[in-house]
C-alpha cells in the first residue's frame, strides 16, 4: 500500500531561521492523525509546507503524496490531486464572492483532473446541500470570501470547502479555535463524514476535547520542529494532564 | 497633400504647415479666426513635455514625438474595414454615430429615427453653416492647454447632439471613434452635447481600429453641457490598436440639481491621455467620475481631472483604479479646487493602483486646493502589488496563479465599474476586463 503521504527527515527555514528540524510523519489512507504541541513548535509551519506557501525554504528531506514528489508541485496541483489545508487564519478577499470564488476553485481543480465543469445550477446544488448539512446559512455564500466574518464563521467556511472539494488529504490547522460548542460538533460531524477507507485526516490541535469528536488513529507530539512522541488517542489525554514540559526537555 | 506639423527636433510645429492643412479645414470667417488663434497658442510650446508640469509624467516630445500628417477622408475600402470593427463593438440598442478616420459616415450611424427633442448635426455641418448658427460653446476648451488648442485649431469633424428641455432619451448615443487608415495619420475630431432642462441621456464614446491600421493618431474633444435638473450617464471605451495614440480632452458643465455620472476604461492605444475639466455652475449638482486602466506591454496611459467646485452644496467623487503589468505606465493627476464660494462642498477621491510586475509604474497626483472652510474634501491614494497571502489561499484551493490573479484584478476595478448605473454598460465594461484578463493568461 502506498501511503498518502510522506514526510521524511524533513528540514524547513524561514528567513535564515530553522522551523522543522528533520519531520518524519507517514499518513495512510483511511487514517486520521492528531498533531500536538505547544505553541511555536511548527505544527502551521509543516501544514504551510504541505500545500505549498511560497517563503519556506525546504533545506532536506522529501515529502511524498501518493508516492509523487508533492515539493515539485505548484500550489494548485496540490489541490487539484487532492490535499487541503484548512486555515489556522483564512485571509478575507474583499469583492470575490464565496459563491463565485467556490465554483471557480472546484472548477478549476475539475479541469485538472481532466474532468467536466459544473454549470451554475449543478454547483449551486451541490453547495446548497454541503453548506445545509453544515447549518451554514445560504448568504454567507453571498458575501465577500470571509469578508466580515466571525472567527467561527470563517472556521465553517473552511469546513465547507473540504466538503465541497472531497480532497483526499485534510489537514486542519486548529479548526476548533474559535469555534462554539455547537459548531465544534458540527464541524466535527462534518469531517467525521468525510472519513473513509480512501481518505485521511491530519487534524492539527491544542484541545483534547476535539479529539473526542474526532477520534484520531494516532497521535503526534510536536515539539521545536520534531515529532517527539506519538502514540494512540490515549496520548491526548496524558497531555492534558501532563502538559508538554516532558517533550520541552527531550526536545 | 501631405502635412507635418511637427516633425522638427524639438516638437513644435511650423505655421506654414497649418496654413497648407487649412484648405481642407471646414469653416471660414470667425471658425478661422479661431482656428488661427489655438494654432498661435499650440505654437508657442509646441508638443508638451516633461518640464510642463502638468505634462510631466506624460511627455509627448518623447513619447509622440510628433503630430502625424491630417488623414484623408477615408475610401470605400477604409469605410468596409470600418463597418467590420464597428459591427463588432456597436452596443446592442444604442444609437451609433461612427466617425471613420475622423469623419462623420451617415451611412454607418443611425441618424434617422430621431425621438423627439434630438437633434443630430455633424460638426462640419456646423462649421460651414456660418456663423449664426455656431453653439457657443464649440470653442470654449482652454488653449492654454497645447493639446487643446491644437484640436481646437485642427478638428475637421464630429457629432453636434442637442437634447430638449424635458426629454429624457430612453436609448443611449454612442459615438464610435474608428480609425482604418493604412497610413501613419491623425485625425482631429470634437463633439457637443448639450442637454436641456430636465433631461437625461446616456453617451458612450469608443476608441476603436479596424484591421490594418498603423500607429494612428486620434485627437478627440468633447465639449458638454448639463442642464439645471438633468442627468448624464457617460461611459468611454478607449480600445485603440496597441500602436495608437490616444489624445482626448472634456469639458463638461453643470447646472443646477444635475447630475453627470462618468466612468471611463482605458485597455487600448500605445499612448493616451485624456483630460478631463468638469465644473459645477449650479448648485445641488452631484458628479461621480470613475476609472479603470487595464495597461501592459509598453503601453502609457494618462487620466488627468480637474473638478472645479466653483458654487456651493455641490459633490463630486472620483473613484480611480490602475492595473499595470509588464513595462506599462499609468498616471492619474486629480486636481480639486473649492472656490471661495463653494461652501458645503463634498469633494473625494480615491485612486489605487496595482502593479503586477517589479518594471510597472504607476504615477497618482492628487492635489487639493481649498479656498472655503466649510467642506468635505479628502483624497487617498494606494499603490501596491497584489497581495500574496490572498493568492496562496485561492491556489491552495485549486486556482492556477494567473485565474486566482484575475480574481483579484477583478474585484479591484469591480469598485470602480459598480458605479456605472446603466446594467448594458457595466456589464460591457465587465466584459472588458475579462477580455483583457484573459489575453494575459
Ligand atoms: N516568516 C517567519 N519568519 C520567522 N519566523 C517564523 C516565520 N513564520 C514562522 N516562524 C516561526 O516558526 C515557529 C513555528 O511557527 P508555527 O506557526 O509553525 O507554530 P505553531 O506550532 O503552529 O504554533 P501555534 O500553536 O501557536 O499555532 C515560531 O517560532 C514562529 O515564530
Ligand atoms: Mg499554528
Amino acid at each position: 500500500m502506498t501511503a498518502l503521504l510522506e514526510m521524511k527527515d524533513l528540514k524547513v527555514r524561514v528567513e535564515d531561521n530553522e522551523i522543522l528540524h528533520g519531520l518524519t510523519l507517514t499518513v495512510n489512507p483511511g487514517e486520521v492523525h492528531a498533531i500536538m504541541g505547544p505553541n511555536g513548535s511548527g505544527k502551521s509551519t509543516l501544514s504551510h509546507v504541505i500545500a505549498g506557501k511560497p517563503g519556506y525554504e525546504v533545506t532536506d528531506g522529501q515529502i511524498l503524496f501518493r508516492g509523487e514528489d508533492l515539493l515539485e508541485m505548484e500550489p494548485d496541483e496540490r489541490a487539484a490531486k487532492g490535499l487541503f489545508l484548512a486555515f489556522q487564519y483564512p485571509v478575507e478577499i474583499p469583492g470575490v464572492t464565496t459563491w463565485n470564488f467556490l465554483h471557480t476553485a472546484l472548477n478549476a481543480q475539475r479541469k485538472a483532473r481532466g474532468e467536466s465543469q459544473l454549470s451554475s445550477p449543478e454547483f449551486l446544488k451541490k453547495v446548497r446541500e454541503v453548506a445545509k448539512s453544515l447549518n451554514i446559512p445560504q448568504d454567507m455564500l453571498k458575501r465577500g470570501v470571509n469578508v466580515g466574518f466571525s472567527g467561527g464563521e470563517k472556521k465553517r467556511n473552511e469546513i465547507l470547502q473540504m466538503a465541497l472539494f472531497e480532497p483526499a488529504v485534510c489537514i486542519l490547522d486548529e479548526m476548533d479555535s474559535g469555534l462554539d460548542i455547537d459548531a465544534l460538533r458540527i464541524a466535527a460531524d462534518g469531517v467525521n463524514a468525510l472519513r473513509s477507507p480512501d481518505r485521511a485526516m491530519v487534524v492539527i490541535t491544542h484541545y483534547q476535547r476535539l479529539l473526542n469528536y474526532i477520534i484520531p488513529d494516532f497521535v503526534h507530539v510536536m515539539s521545536k520542529g520534531r515529532v517527539v512522541k506519538s502514540g494512540g488517542k490515549d496520548l491526548a489525554l496524558e497531555l492534558e494532564a501532563s502538559g508538554y514540559t516532558q517533550f520541552e526537555d527531550a526536545a | 497633400m501631405n502635412l507635418v506639423l511637427a516633425k522638427n527636433e524639438t516638437g513644435r510645429a511650423v505655421s506654414d504647415s497649418f496654413a497648407v492643412a487649412r484648405d481642407r479645414l471646414p469653416g471660414a470667417g470667425k471658425v478661422a479666426e479661431a482656428r488661427s488663434a489655438a494654432f498661435e497658442a499650440y505654437e508657442r510650446t509646441g508638443l508638451p513635455h516633461r518640464r510642463i508640469e502638468d505634462w510631466k509624467y506624460t511627455d509627448l516630445r518623447a513619447l509622440m514625438r510628433e503630430v502625424l500628417p491630417l488623414a484623408d477622408a477615408p475610401d470605400a475600402a477604409a469605410l468596409k474595414r470600418a463597418a467590420a470593427a464597428v459591427k463588432l463593438q456597436a452596443i446592442n440598442g444604442a444609437r451609433a454615430l461612427v466617425l471613420v478616420d475622423g469623419v462623420f459616415v451617415p451611412k454607418l450611424s443611425e441618424v434617422g429615427g430621431l425621438e423627439k427633442g434630438l437633434t443630430i448635426r455633424t460638426l462640419r455641418d456646423v462649421l460651414e453653416t456660418g456663423e449664426a448658427a455656431l453653439p457657443a460653446q464649440l470653442f470654449s476648451p482652454d488653449n492654454d492647454n497645447p493639446m487643446v488648442a491644437l484640436n481646437s485649431a485642427m478638428i475637421t469633424d464630429g457629432v453636434v447632439i442637442e437634447i430638449a428641455d424635458g426629454v429624457v432619451l430612453k436609448q443611449p448615443l454612442q459615438i464610435i471613434h474608428v480609425a482604418s487608415a493604412p497610413a501613419a495619420v491623425a485625425m482631429f475630431t470634437r463633439s457637443l452635447l448639450r442637454l436641456g432642462k430636465d433631461a437625461g441621456a446616456t453617451l458612450v464614446e469608443s476608441y476603436i481600429a479596424a484591421d490594418g491600421t498603423t500607429a494612428y493618431q486620434a485627437h478627440d474633444s468633447l465639449v458638454v453641457a448639463i442642464g439645471d435638473n438633468s442627468r448624464l450617464d457617460h461611459v468611454r471605451l478607449v480600445e485603440d490598436s496597441r500602436d495608437a495614440f490616444n489624445i482626448s480632452s472634456a469639458v463638461v458643465t453643470l447646472g443646477a440639481y444635475a447630475h453627470f455620472n462618468t466612468f471611463g476604461m482605458t485597455s487600448g492605444a500605445a499612448v493616451s491621455r485624456y483630460q478631463a475639466t468638469i465644473a459645477f455652475a449650479g448648485e445641488h449638482s452631484g458628479v461621480e467620475t470613475n476609472g479603470v486602466n487595464l495597461l501592459d506591454g509598453r503601453q502609457h496611459a494618462d487620466t488627468t481631472l480637474f473638478m472645479d467646485h466653483a458654487v456651493p452644496h455641490c459633490a463630486s467623487r472620483e473613484v480611480f483604479r490602475a492595473v499595470v503589468d509588464d513595462r506599462a505606465h499609468s498616471v492619474f493627476q486629480g486636481r480639486i479646487i473649492v472656490r471661495p464660494d463653494a461652501q458645503k462642498t463634498d469633494a473625494k477621491m480615491m485612486t489605487r493602483a496595482l502593479l503586477l510586475s517589479d518594471e510597472a509604474e504607476a504615477n497618482n497626483k492628487p492635489e487639493l486646493e481649498i479656498f472655503s472652510d466649510d467642506v468635505t474634501c479628502g483624497h487617498g491614494t494606494t499603490t501596491g502589488a497584489l497581495d500574496e497571502s490572498l493568492l496562496f489561499y485561492m491556489r491552495a484551493r485549486g486556482l492556477p496563479e494567473k485565474e486566482a490573479q484575475a480574481l483579484l484584478i477583478q474585484a479591484f476595478v469591480g469598485e470602480a465599474i459598480g458605479s456605472v448605473v446603466n446594467d448594458d454598460l457595466r456589464e460591457l465594461a465587465i466584459a472588458a476586463t475579462q477580455r483583457w484578463l484573459e489575453a494575459r493568461r
